[in-house]
């Protein structure tokens, strides 16, 4: 079954367009990389599933159409973006940006055992509770907006760049945990510039350049195209 | 009597007032970028509200005691009074949303200029007398003097800005209003529904302007359509005084600009040799503003978080 589907998704800004018709589906479960040069529109496509820019074509979640919905009635439906930059809170303490990931839920209890949970994933993040978010380290602010998107229990979670400007030992640490937390259940649409990386990570794999999607393949076979070695993997 | 002692406390039960108001400047520029002038109006119309219910419920003559009757016309002015914000919010500024920032700033003194004339003709444009239902008997501490009305007026200011501080800092409604605050399009992708927040916002801003509007009629007994306007950019500046969009910075921006104020009116006239009288107190709070705006712009308490990218 499909969780989530696109069908010739389209977003323009002023126009110029920086999506022209993406088709696209991520099976409930499934880790999809979406992969492609700086500026092809992975970004606008992401922003577009979940609520923040309008678009053209259709979003299909769970067979529903939920084109051009607000963000906040998607988090609802167990829809969850940790976006480009990771946006926390900066002034918010990490718990209260953790409770803010949350909101939608009035479970205190369960509410606390999955914080205790993402404790646990980022023992980090468990040092610093009481701190405010801009006061953490890049690697640290990654991985806070990872453990709100999972406070609200997502079904699919969408991940936009999230190796961006890491040192290589924090990407790893970011990588695992999304292995895992795509292990326990949570479907995953990961945005990369980092395509070995992302392709390593997957199930399957789409390759986007200039507002469109050119190859669509198992995660492995995209790692061995040529193609693929030679535009993203650098060979 | 002891002169600095007595302006002291008339500058506190003056910036009780301008901090309230201050508030909900504040609130609504921390979410919005929005400086809502026609918050001063709010004021007022709490105050006329008040002050219609009021006589009504004493010309009518049904011997209810006096605090109840205040009760209930801060009451009635409370609830019309977030009606209005929750209204003008709608009306005004929400399809402006994505206008530059000067179209709902011009809506804005727009607004103003309608609420006031409103005023005019609903309740006319001579003075009102507010009903002094808490007696006015005058104090006498250290040599100074203060009337029940100001220790209301300083003691209720107090409990509001508590609660108000506790609400933001504590609760969930207060957790997604920062958070709004700083981040919208987040906020909404963690299920906050941002048109919600920014209409709470307006509605809590217009709750304390209601009760700053009762409280400054019942100081001063007396209404008046214009009364907001003065009062409005007061409680501005001493919101940019404070920092504006920070909460705390409101707070000790009007109870400061108040200070100011009261100690500047009181000294003027020996300190010029008679030359310039008490009622130049005005000028001290544009003087302020001048002065913050130029030498620090961000005020007392503004924005000193550094943000990583």
């Amino acid at each position: 079954m499909n969780l989530l589907e696109l069908k010739s998704l389209k977003v323009a800004y002023g126009g110029i367009n920086a999506v022209k018709g993406v088709d696209l589906r991520v099976g409930a479960g499934e880790m999809v990389a979406l992969i492609g040069a700086n500026g092809a529109g992975k970004t606008s496509t992401l922003k577009a599933i979940c609520g923040m820019l309008h678009h053209g074509g259709r979003v299909l979640y769970r067979g529903e159409d939920v084109s051009n919905q607000p963000s906040h009635e998607l988090v609802a439906r167990g829809l969850a973006m940790v976006p480009e930059g990771r946006g926390v809170f900066g002034r918010l303490t990490v718990a209260e940006n953790l409770e803010m990931g949350a909101y939608i839920r009035r479970d205190a209890r369960a509410i606390r055992d999955d914080m205790d949970h993402v404790y646990k994933l980022f023992p980090r993040l468990a040092e610093r509770r009481r701190q405010t978010a801009g006061t953490l380290s890049g690697g640290e602010q990654q991985m806070l907006a990872i453990g709100r998107a999972l406070m609200s229990q997502p079904k699919l979670l969408l991940l936009d760049e999230p190796s961006m400007g890491l040192a290589p030992m924090m990407v790893e640490k970011i990588f695992e945990v999304v292995r895992q937390v795509s292990a326990e259940g949570v479907t995953v649409l990961l945005v990369e510039q980092n395509a070995k990386l992302a392709l390593e990570a997957a199930n399957r794999g789409y390759v986007m350049e200039s507002g469109e999607i050119t190859l669509t393949d198992d995660a492995r076979a995209l790692l061995d195209n040529p193609q693929v070695r030679q535009a993203y993997l650098g060979e | 009597m002891d002169i600095f002692l007595q302006q002291v406390l008339n500058g506190l039960v003056l910036g009780s007032v301008y901090a309230l108001v201050a508030l909900g400047y504040t609130m609504v520029y921390g979410i919005l970028g929005l400086i809502n002038f026609a918050h001063g109006e709010v004021v007022m119309i709490g105050a006329m509200v008040a002050l219609t219910v009021m006589n009504a419920l004493l010309g009518a003559a049904v011997g209810l005691p006096p605090s109840l009757v205040l009760a209930l016309a801060t009451a009635t002015a409370i609830a019309v009074c977030m009606a209005l914000a929750f209204s003008i919010e709608r009306v005004a500024y929400r399809p402006l949303r994505r206008a530059p920032r000067l179209a709902p700033l011009i809506t804005a003194i727009g607004m103003s200029i309608l609420l006031q004339n409103l005023a005019m003709m609903i309740w006319g444009r001579q003075y009102r007398t507010f009903p002094s239902v808490i007696p006015v008997t005058p104090h006498s501490i250290g040599g100074a003097s203060i009337t029940d009305v100001q220790i209301v007026i300083i003691v209720v200011s107090a409990a509001i800005m508590a609660g108000l501080l506790l609400l933001v800092q504590y609760t969930r409604l207060g957790r997604a209003m920062r958070a709004t605050a700083e981040n919208p399009t987040v906020a909404g992708l963690m299920g906050v529904n941002i048109n919600r927040i920014i209409s709470a916002t307006f509605v809590i801003g217009a709750a304390l302007a209601a009760v700053a509007g009762v409280l400054v009629a019942a100081n001063y007994s007396i209404a008046h359509y214009s009364m907001g306007f003065m009062l409005g950019l007061k409680a501005f500046t001493a919101a940019v005084l404070g920092g504006i969009g920070n909460l705390a910075g409101a707070m000790l921006g009007g109870l400061l600009l108040g200070l100011i104020e009261s100690i500047g009116a009181g000294y003027i006239s020996d300190v010029s040799g008679g030359f310039f009288g008490s009622h130049y107190q005005d000028v001290f709070a544009f003087l302020v503003l001048v002065l913050v705006l130029v030498f620090r712009p961000t005020g007392i308490m503004g924005e000193r978080v550094a943000e990583r990218a």
